[in-house]
């Protein structure tokens, strides 16, 4: 059901958003170390794109640039044409974990980027998001009474209420337990169906990224390089034991390079 | 036999009490007066009207020199906390300014207010300002940066970014420095009213001995000011669990 004020995304032939020649040069006081050498990418709208790579190669150096967050050395990220310059409300960074305000109720966290909207649209618009991540009953909860995975489906809610074209997790699920972790895979991809935003996950979990994604972009260690594309063509609800899932995984697990078998 | 756990310090307190009484009654020198005798001296107090009298003057003087003291030092310390450069400019004089005792301000406070509750509360009002100040200022600096990054991300306005999260984010680290200053002022204060004032608990203890060694009064007052330093603790302490305290939430 979509909300009257949300676009549904039509499939332009544009792509989404573009990131062009990008590179990432951090200047530290007595070296310069290079975080991202020459990106390019195409995304889709609408796509679910996941980013994996060693740990400390620029995942996250890549996001923030393509979020806004920091300014690029050179080459440049655009999001329908439009140039990316600095934060926006457009496209929604959701961290690792602690990334719900404290001080304020489910409610509040979520209708955070509402200030704008009439009482009543706000409202309609929180009570929306607070059934799509399946938060009843805790609207008048701190995040402090939530549990480590309902505290991301807030923070997932909080960054889609605002209605942005893009949005970006940084391993979302990081901080959470394996099980828990397994579930927020599922909701997620709920969401994502149900919403269809174009989203671009990082992620250290190869099984997170081959289960979740449309393409999975493997980057090189530092300065990161986009080493691979991998498409995973498989229709969801996937089937984590059938033959095709577990060659792509091998194929992804070998891209990165590790070995299938410890 | 298992008491409940507040029944405990209740019990603690109760024993000492009865052991600082024994102690005097087994040397009766004029070394100090034994709680039944701080306790009738807190009666006479309240009989005549006094206690009521010296507490609400000290209470007076220090809620108007802590207020002043937050309403200055607290938006002041936020800015600097924020903008590193005018802090790294106020830094020297700050640290300049807090060693110094807020006891060592009394000749000053006098010449420029004289004797009365202005120069009593100039005093607290020193005495609190800067560990206010440099509570603000850290707690700005410990906002995790996630916080930041996610208020910035959705398009706020300078104005709107302090009061919806640099504000909310130092709330809780601010109410512990409110705390421990409130502490601080309650101190200032009894040793600003020995020589600035002629009313308040601090002028109490001193009047008490210079007007006849009245050594009983003297430990009557410091009970009262004990008592009531801890009621101020409590006060704070309540308002710390305060879940959403005052949180200006304007989305509901």
């Amino acid at each position: 059901m979509a909300l009257p004020g949300i676009a549904i995304p039509d499939q332009a032939a544009a792509p989404k958003l573009q990131v062009t020649n990008l590179g990432v040069v951090f200047q530290g006081n007595d070296k310069t170390i290079a975080a991202l050498d020459n990106i390019n990418l195409e995304i889709s709208d609408g796509e679910f794109v996941c980013l994996v790579g060693p740990s400390g190669c620029g995942k996250s150096t890549l996001l923030n640039a393509m979020g806004g967050f920091l300014s690029p050395t050179s080459g440049s990220v655009s999001i329908d044409g439009e140039l990316v310059s600095g934060p926006d409300s457009r496209r929604i960074l959701v961290f690792q974990e602690h990334g719900v305000f404290p001080w304020l109720t489910v409610e509040g966290n979520i209708g955070f980027g509402l200030a704008k909207l009439s009482r009543s649209e706000r409202a309609q618009r929180i009570a929306h998001y607070v059934e799509l991540v399946q938060l009843q009953g805790f609207e008048r909860s701190y995040p402090s009474d939530l549990s480590g995975g309902m505290k991301q489906r807030l923070q997932v809610a909080r960054a889609l209420a605002v209605n942005p074209d893009v949005l970006f997790l940084d391993e979302p699920f990081g901080a959470l337990d394996s099980i828990t972790r397994v579930m927020m895979r599922g909701e997620l991809l709920r969401i994502w169906q149900a919403e269809r935003r174009t989203i671009l996950c990082v992620t250290h979990d190869i099984d997170e990224a081959v289960q979740l994604a449309d393409r999975v972009v493997v980057l090189s260690s530092r300065p990161a390089r986009i080493q691979n594309v991998l498409t995973i063509d498989i229709p969801h609800p996937r089937n984590i034991s059938s033959p095709r899932y577990l060659t792509l995984r091998d194929e992804l697990l070998k891209m990165i390079g590790l070995a299938y078998e410890i | 036999m298992r008491f409940p756990v507040w029944l405990r310090p209740v019990l603690f307190i109760l024993a000492l009490l009865a052991l600082w009484e024994i102690a005097i009654d087994l040397h009766p020198g004029q070394l100090m007066p034994g709680p039944v005798a701080a306790f009738a001296a807190i009666g006479e107090l309240l009989q005549h009207g006094l206690l009521l009298k010296h507490v609400v003057a000290s209470l007076f003087r220090v809620t108007w020199g802590f207020l002043l003291a937050c309403v200055t030092a607290i938006p002041l310390g936020l800015v600097l906390g924020w903008y590193r450069r005018g802090e790294r400019a106020f830094n020297p004089l700050v640290q300049l300014f807090r060693p110094i005792s807020p006891l060592a301000w009394i000749p000053i406070a006098i010449l420029w207010f004289g004797i009365g509750d202005l120069s009593s509360i100039f005093l607290i009002f020193v005495g609190s300002f800067f560990p206010l100040l440099v509570t603000a200022i850290s707690a700005v600096h410990n906002i995790p940066e996630v916080y930041i990054n996610a208020g910035r991300n959705f398009g706020l306005s300078s104005v709107d970014f302090f009061v919806r999260v640099i504000y909310p984010a130092v709330v809780p680290q601010l109410l512990v420095g409110m705390r421990i200053t409130l502490g601080i002022a309650w101190l200032v204060v009894v040793a600003a009213e020995m020589i600035a004032v002629n009313s308040g608990l601090g002028f109490l203890i001193v009047d008490a001995r210079n007007a006849g060694n009245r050594y009983d009064l003297v430990v009557a007052g410091m009970i009262v000011i004990g008592v009531i330093g801890l009621l101020l603790d409590l006060g704070m302490r309540a308002l710390e669990r305060v879940k959403s305290f005052q949180w200006t939430n304007q989305e509901n």
